[in-house]
């Protein structure tokens, strides 16, 4: 059993908390993800460490609420516990002699990224990062982002906080300014990360993904999180899960996360009392 | 005098039409006057031929002379000197290439049903018996075992009965390996196997599930910084192949390990299960194993109205055991054999919708001695299927082996040993199982466990 140590709602979709769980702090990097079973009856789901802290032996994860096992999870408070949590799986993000990089995150995803763009700073890189959201409300780790970043551009969709449109114009902009960057690093939804792959490729800028798929083991057991990346088939849990954006085959990726979508829509109607009839 | 019947005991079984919709054991077992009956028919042989196909080596002749005797729990203990989980293999061995082919009577008549006999006397022993074993006195030293499968089991059993401290690390969230991932409910029940890891722990076994070795901690961690003087990897083999046909990655196309992960260890065929598992109508499960019957067996129970085994060899080539093929034919399974699949094709929406086969002949044997399938020129068909289950085999998990320095595997990723004692090219580092041999039986990994087991206590005593 993990003791949930902090939990802390970011907006109303998504919310962090702190899991007490040393041995895993003790070895976590940025870019590698945990599996978690809320309770014995639960399903396993991955999710990718937000952050951890090696001498209070916590690690961090920030998630969404998009299905029932989220929601379950959403409910537990603090000082209370969940049944598995187990890691740190796939491959640390690869940090080595980068002097200069555009951190792009999408929604949730800059939960992901963000621990990145931390130590990138710490390492001494310039870090530009732009980060996307739908709207003001739905706005997460600005703060954070901003005492790591040399530059930020705060995207919505709407204009309602920082400047109106897509991460992608940013991106595109701070190209064109002239920024040279020795990578783009992209996190977010899939067809943010396609769309950011599509336009660093105009500029021949080495792109990397972070991929997130419907994975059970997360140890290669199951190779129910392949995907194809410049034609070959690979696994994001142990391969991965950072790819080079530009081989990995977006379409099939979004495809198979839509899997078991009937079977989550029920299960999280189930779930969640809003869809409950009154008696 | 003995039994002469040239027929052994039929062991009773759930109505195929019945069982082939419920997740419920298939074989039900001996009666005491079945396992009487069938214990007659041993000659008690002094020269046992029997023993010599048992890979852990139980005295055959001596339990079944208890069981004549009536002495379930002596026969129980006799079995429990040489193994230490009876009620998994008299269900999932087979016998008929093991003890069974070396029975004199099954020369000229059926051999004696030594694996039945043996399952018994273990459901006797666990319905029959509460005690739990003893914890031994500790001799202070401790030994990590990685992975609680089959082999991990054994040689963590083997150890702790030496007085070893022994703490058994498991990746996944339950301890059991391939015995609760992988064979389903219906062939072996998961309550047999809690109940033999439960044991373990009365020995005083330490199970740590949640532990990925290599990611949370290392080999050398292990052995440097917590003092483990021995480390046994039993990992297994579980990482999936897949063909490399266009199609592979549809919705709708598992590996053998994914669908029966979801099944079995997720619980995937409970109602309001959290795990879901795709409603499949028409299911093809490709290879020929016994991994491939139990696939398909569960789909069929999952609610798939035709599952369809497809395997690029005949039916006398199939390497699944006969009593496993039997029992999926009763059960409705149909083989499409000598077929093999070249591209799985899908729908607008990326959902599987049919599988392109070729028809094949045998030609002269090849390298393993079998006949070599060969394609039939113009003999493309398209089965009619929304799933398919690929189960052409598994290979070691290279998580170990690229996180231990200087940890010899060969090319097919199996960690290298000097034979039976299991000795890796790192002091102190043994291994056994499938990690070792690539994907073969519970009974085999259980055979090497208990070969390391051994090793290890004489590794320790040579260095103390």
């Amino acid at each position: 059993m993990f003791k949930i140590v902090k939990k802390k709602v970011l907006n109303p979709t998504v919310t962090l908390m702190e899991i007490d769980a040393p041995a895993i702090a003790k070895k976590a990097e940025p870019g590698q993800f945990i599996i978690l079973r809320v309770d014995d009856e639960g399903e396993r789901i991955p999710l990718t460490v937000a952050d951890f802290d090696r001498d209070k032996g916590t690690v961090t994860i920030i998630f969404q609420i998009v299905g029932a096992t989220t929601e379950k999870l959403n409910h537990k408070e603090e000082g209370e516990y969940i049944q598995d949590f187990v890691g740190p799986l796939g491959v640390a993000s690869h940090t080595d002699g980068l002097k200069k990089v555009a951190v792009v995150g999408g929604g949730v995803g800059c939960a992901i990224a963000y621990p990145i763009a931390k130590k990138l700073h710490n390492l001494g890189c310039e870090v530009h990062s732009v980060v996307g959201f739908r709207n003001k409300d739905l706005v997460i780790l600005e703060d954070e982002f901003k005492a790591v970043s040399d530059k930020l551009c705060m995207m919505t969709d709407d204009g309602s906080h920082g400047t109106k449109g897509l991460v992608t114009n940013a991106l595109e902009q701070l190209i064109q300014d002239g920024n040279q960057y020795d990578e783009v690093i992209a996190i977010g939804p899939l067809v943010m990360m396609k769309f950011v792959c599509k336009t660093t490729e105009k500029y021949n800028i080495k792109t990397v993904v972070s991929m997130n798929p419907i994975m059970i083991d997360g140890t290669g057991m199951c190779g129910g999180c392949r995907l194809t990346v410049g034609g070959e088939t690979k696994f994001a849990c142990v391969d991965g899960p950072d790819f080079d954006g530009h081989l990995v085959d977006f379409d099939e990726a979004m495809e198979r996360s839509s899997m078991y979508k009937e079977f989550e829509r029920k299960q999280h109607e189930e779930t969640c009392n809003l869809f409950k009839g009154v008696e | 005098m003995p039994n002469m019947s040239p027929k052994k005991n039929e062991m009773p079984v759930q109505d195929p039409q019945v069982r082939n919709h419920n997740f419920k054991e298939v074989a039900l077992g001996y009666t005491e006057a079945m396992a009487l009956d069938e214990a007659e028919r041993c000659l008690n042989c002094k020269n046992a031929q029997c023993m010599k196909g048992c890979p852990v080596s139980i005295n055959i002749p001596a339990f079944i002379s208890k069981i004549k005797d009536k002495d379930f729990e002596g026969a129980y203990q006799s079995i429990s000197l040489s193994s230490s989980l009876p009620a998994v293999c008299g269900r999932v061995c087979p016998q008929e290439k093991q003890c069974e082919s070396k029975c004199v009577r099954g020369i000229k008549t059926e051999p004696v049903g030594i694996g039945r006999l043996e399952r018994f006397v273990a459901d006797y022993h666990n319905e029959h018996s509460t005690e739990l074993p003893v914890k031994p006195q500790s001799n202070g030293h401790k030994v990590a075992i990685i992975g609680a499968g089959p082999s991990g089991l054994t040689c963590a059993g083997d150890l702790a009965k030496m007085g070893y401290e022994v703490t058994i690390f498991e990746a996944l969230h339950k301890a059991g390996g391939v015995l609760v991932y992988g064979i389903p409910e219906f062939r072996l029940p998961k309550s047999i196997v809690q109940k033999e890891v439960d044991n373990l722990k009365a020995l005083g076994v330490k199970v740590e599930t949640n532990m990925v070795i290599g990611k949370v901690i290392s080999i050398d961690e292990l052995m440097d910084e917590q003092g483990f003087e021995a480390v046994f990897i039993g990992s297994g083999a579980g990482l999936p192949r897949f063909m490399n046909i266009p199609g592979e990655n549809l919705k709708g196309v598992y590996s053998a390990n994914e669908f029966l992960t979801r099944t079995n260890l997720m619980k995937a065929y409970k109602e309001g299960s959290a795990t879901p598992i795709m409603n499949a109508k028409k299911v093809a499960v490709v290879g020929g194993g016994n991994v491939a019957m139990d696939a398909a067996r569960s789909a069929q129970r999952l609610g798939a109205e035709e599952v369809y085994i497809v395997y690029r060899r005949s039916m006398d080539e199939l390497p699944a055991r006969k009593e496993e093929v039997e029992h999926a034919e009763e059960e409705g399974i149909i083989f499409k054999t000598l077929n093999n699949p070249v591209e799985i094709l899908g729908d607008e929406h990326k959902f599987v919708k049919g599988m392109k086969c070729v028809e094949m002949e045998l030609g002269e044997p090849d390298a393993s001695g079998r006949r070599r399938p060969i394609v039939k020129e113009g003999s493309e068909f398209i089965l009619d299927v929304d799933c398919v289950i690929m189960s052409i085999g598994t290979s070691p998990n290279p998580l170990i082996k690229s996180t231990t320095a200087n940890l010899d595997t060969n090319s097919h990723g199996c960690i290298v040993t000097d034979g039976e004692k299991g000795q890796t090219s790192r002091e102190g580092v043994f291994a056994g199982g499938d990690a070792v041999t690539g994907a073969a039986t519970v009974i085999s990994a259980m055979g090497a466990g208990k070969a390391s087991a051994k090793a290890i206590d004489e590794y320790i005593k040579s260095k103390n």
